[in-house]
């Protein structure tokens, strides 16, 4: 395999494209909700109006805009039909045909969900098929890959990550390309590359659509990535959750292995890069990059303390280049395209673009991506179509890791550092809009109660601070807690924070001290009055008196 | 899980000789025990001790090892499962539109907690974290088919229509 013939590969499948693309969303959003019905209606609608010339009825992967789903694109013409059914699909073709118009389909051009979007990493989400690797190639995949094993040295492609200013999209922001070299310096051999697809924060799924819409985008970041700091070998670790990546995943290796663009002298070049997928079991610990490499190596997922750093000592203690799925997927467009391209996309300190689950209390729900730095407001309000009782009152991002953000700082320019101003995080992506409904103690309740049971237990910061953590929450979500009960809780945010081993337990109080920064009130509403209180204090000491111990808190 | 029948292995099982053809072809290695304890799971519906001793042996791995695995990860189960599961997602996406009411409601009309199963085995009450499909929240898992967008009472006529008709 060689550059003529991945031109060869797209332009075969470029001269048998037919002139009109039916695309149906088969995430799995959209296939819980029918859409494989959907997609054989419209090819019973395209075959029995004899249009198999001139119309593909394709499966595609996410369409991005979950919560109207099932969709249907026509494309080129960039129409998209929201909620079709299997009934309804057949009028879609009959429309293409010239007969009566289908029901209020939206151009991609005028649709608030739409518009604002700028794809890099989905680029090709939702535009090929994803089960077959010949549309990868002839949308442009693997040629990056290429260009970097004939016209770069490893050392230039690490440069030219680190000019783009590319960071982690994993949630902590670290730059991409340090990484890259530290690994690529280190002696020791052999070396590792993993992708960490464990997206274990609930309410986030980009990850999930990355990696079934377009794996052959991960496999060749990845394989570049091999490259570049002399890895030969790399693992892609998915939680168990998401069995449809899972299968996506090993198909795209297989087929990419079969045409030389993975296993042995890779593009005719000396390179030798070889990807496992590795199936986590449900342990949102093992998102954590040592408690991950534990878990790829088959045992339980029990962080290490670094340092060591995995760029030193990782995967079975050799280095490892560990990095999360947007990442990787962020790539082969920056090779393919040029560091200052995507250093001109975002905002000062954080380059290109995010992608977001955008969910909960919104009219509009689903995947975005959209440049560093859009507001809150934007994305909220125009993209998401604000709440719809039109009361939206914070925005929580980050997932258990982050914090929620008030309706009134919604102007915040969404980049790693402001939200980390507003005591948030980025995080993986996940934006989960909140309304008037939503009490935000039982918010953080909620949270903490994940921490809690997702702590490993390994070091007594996290396991014990969380549980008591969670036992002050739950007592003044229930109207018994007291003013030191607050204080007590606070005290205990900073400690977890400062004194646990791995980012779970230090980020575990992120959603408690956020929540009580900015909706103290809702807290204090919930405190016992001190009418409440002197009775229960009468009660103790007339124990006290009958020379019973108090109880105490 | 509503595929395998939750029962014991004996020698000459046939699902143990899956189970080991699975360990040869990850060639033993002692980091594949999670894969293989998904291959034993899907045999056996779940991990009886005797089944992870077998692993154990196979993998030469000491059996605390292989318990230790077995208990960290919340998708292996212990112990055997209804013929039927519902999964409800408690994702934050799902928490906001009240998966909290579902999980209560499925527990009324289950007669059991989440985490357990029906008394006459028909029906096992489970939650996730998040299985990712936030965008059509709140959402549940009925037998491995995701739906979106669910009512209480669409879950609690699934589950009745499970503990009324019996096996599938």
């Amino acid at each position: 395999m060689d550059r003529h013939e991945l031109e060869a590969i797209a332009g075969k499948e470029d001269s048998n494209r037919k002139p009109r693309r039916l695309l149906c969303c088969t995430g799995s959003g959209c296939q819980s909700a029918r859409s494989l019905e959907v997609k054989a209606a419209l090819e019973r609608g395209v075959a029995s109006r004899g249009m198999h010339e001139s119309v593909d009825v394709v499966g595609v992967g996410c369409l991005a805009f979950c919560g109207r789903g099932p969709l249907v694109e026509a494309s080129p013409d960039g129409v998209i039909y929201e909620q079709v059914t299997p009934e309804g699909a057949d009028a879609i073709v009959g429309e293409l045909a010239g007969e009566a118009e289908a029901s209020f389909p939206r151009s991609r051009e005028d649709h608030p969900f739409y518009k604002g979007q700028f794809r890099i990493v989905r680029e090709r989400g939702g535009r090929i098929d994803p089960e077959r690797v010949e549309e990868a190639i002839s949308f442009g995949g693997y040629l990056a890959l290429e260009h970097a094993l004939h016209g770069m040295t490893p050392s230039e492609v690490v440069h030219e990550i680190t000019k783009s200013g590319l960071r982690g999209r994993g949630g902590a922001g670290y730059p991409t390309g340090l990484k890259w070299g530290t690994v690529a310096k280190m002696p020791a051999t052999p070396k590792y590359v993993i992708c960490n697809g464990d997206e274990g924060d609930p309410g986030a799924f980009m990850d999930r659509s990355v990696m079934e819409d377009d794996p052959h985008r991960v496999l060749e970041g990845m394989t570049i990535a091999g490259y570049a700091v002399g890895a030969s070998q790399g693992f892609i670790y998915v939680r168990a959750e998401y069995p449809l990546a899972v299968a996506r995943l090993r198909k795209a290796i297989q087929q990419a292995t079969r045409l030389g663009l993975l296993g042995g002298g890779i593009l005719g070049s000396h390179l030798d890069f070889k990807i496992d997928v590795r199936i986590g079991a449900g342990a949102f610990v093992c998102g954590e990059e040592t408690a991950l490499i534990q878990s790829v190596e088959g045992k339980r997922g029990n962080p290490i303390p670094r340092p060591p750093y995995p760029a030193e000592s990782g995967l079975w203690g050799k280095p490892t280049l560990i990095n999360n799925v947007e990442t990787f997927a962020n790539v082969a467009p920056i090779l393919h395209r040029g560091a200052s391209w995507f250093a001109g996309i975002g905002s000062q300190y954080s380059k290109g673009t995010k992608v977001f689950s955008l969910t909960g209390k919104v009219a509009n729900s689903g995947l975005i991506e959209v440049p560093m730095g859009t507001s809150l407001r934007y994305i909220v309000e125009e993209m998401g179509g604000g709440s719809p009782n039109g009361r939206v009152k914070a925005v929580q991002t980050g997932g258990p890791s982050g914090g929620c953000i008030p309706a009134d700082k919604l102007d915040v320019p969404v980049d790693y550092d402001s939200l980390t101003r507003l005591g948030s995080i980025m995080g993986s992506g996940g934006m989960i809009v909140m309304d008037d409904e939503t009490n935000m103690v039982e918010v953080a309740r909620f949270f903490m109660e994940f921490c809690m049971s997702e702590s490993c237990g390994k070091c007594v910061p996290c396991r014990a601070g969380t549980v008591q953590m969670h036992g002050l929450l739950d007592r003044i979500a229930r109207k018994r807690g007291t003013r030191a009960d607050l204080d007590r809780l606070t005290q205990l945010c900073h400690m977890t924070r400062e004194t646990s081993l791995c980012g779970l337990g230090q980020t575990a109080p992120n959603p408690v001290l956020s929540t009580l920064r900015y909706f103290m009130g809702e807290y204090e509403a919930l405190l016992q009055t001190p009418e409440a209180i002197v009775p229960h204090v009468a009660a103790t000491e007339a124990l006290d008196a009958r020379g019973v111990p108090g109880q105490g808190e | 899980m509503a595929t395998a029948t939750a029962t014991k292995p004996d020698k000459g099982d046939p699902r143990l000789k899956m189970l080991d053809a699975a360990i040869r072809k990850s060639q033993s290695r002692q980091d594949a025990l999670i894969e293989v304890l998904h291959k034993a799971q899907d045999l056996f519906g779940y991990l009886d001790v005797s089944v992870l001793r077998h692993v154990a042996r196979s993998l030469k791995l000491p059996p605390s090892r292989v318990y230790g695995v077995a208990t960290f990860y919340h998708l292996f189960m212990l112990k055997p499962q209804g013929q039927h599961a519902c999964v409800i997602c408690m994702g934050t996406a799902c928490y906001v539109k009240g998966a909290d009411r579902l999980l209560e409601e499925a527990e009324t009309v289950a007669g059991c907690k989440a985490g357990q199963t029906t008394r006459d085995g028909k029906v096992s009450l489970l939650t996730a974290r998040c299985i990712g499909a936030c965008g059509i929240a709140p959402a549940v898992v009925y037998d491995q088919a995701t739906a979106g967008k669910q009512l209480a009472q669409d879950v609690t006529a699934r589950i009745q229509e499970w503990l009324e008709n019996g096996s599938a």
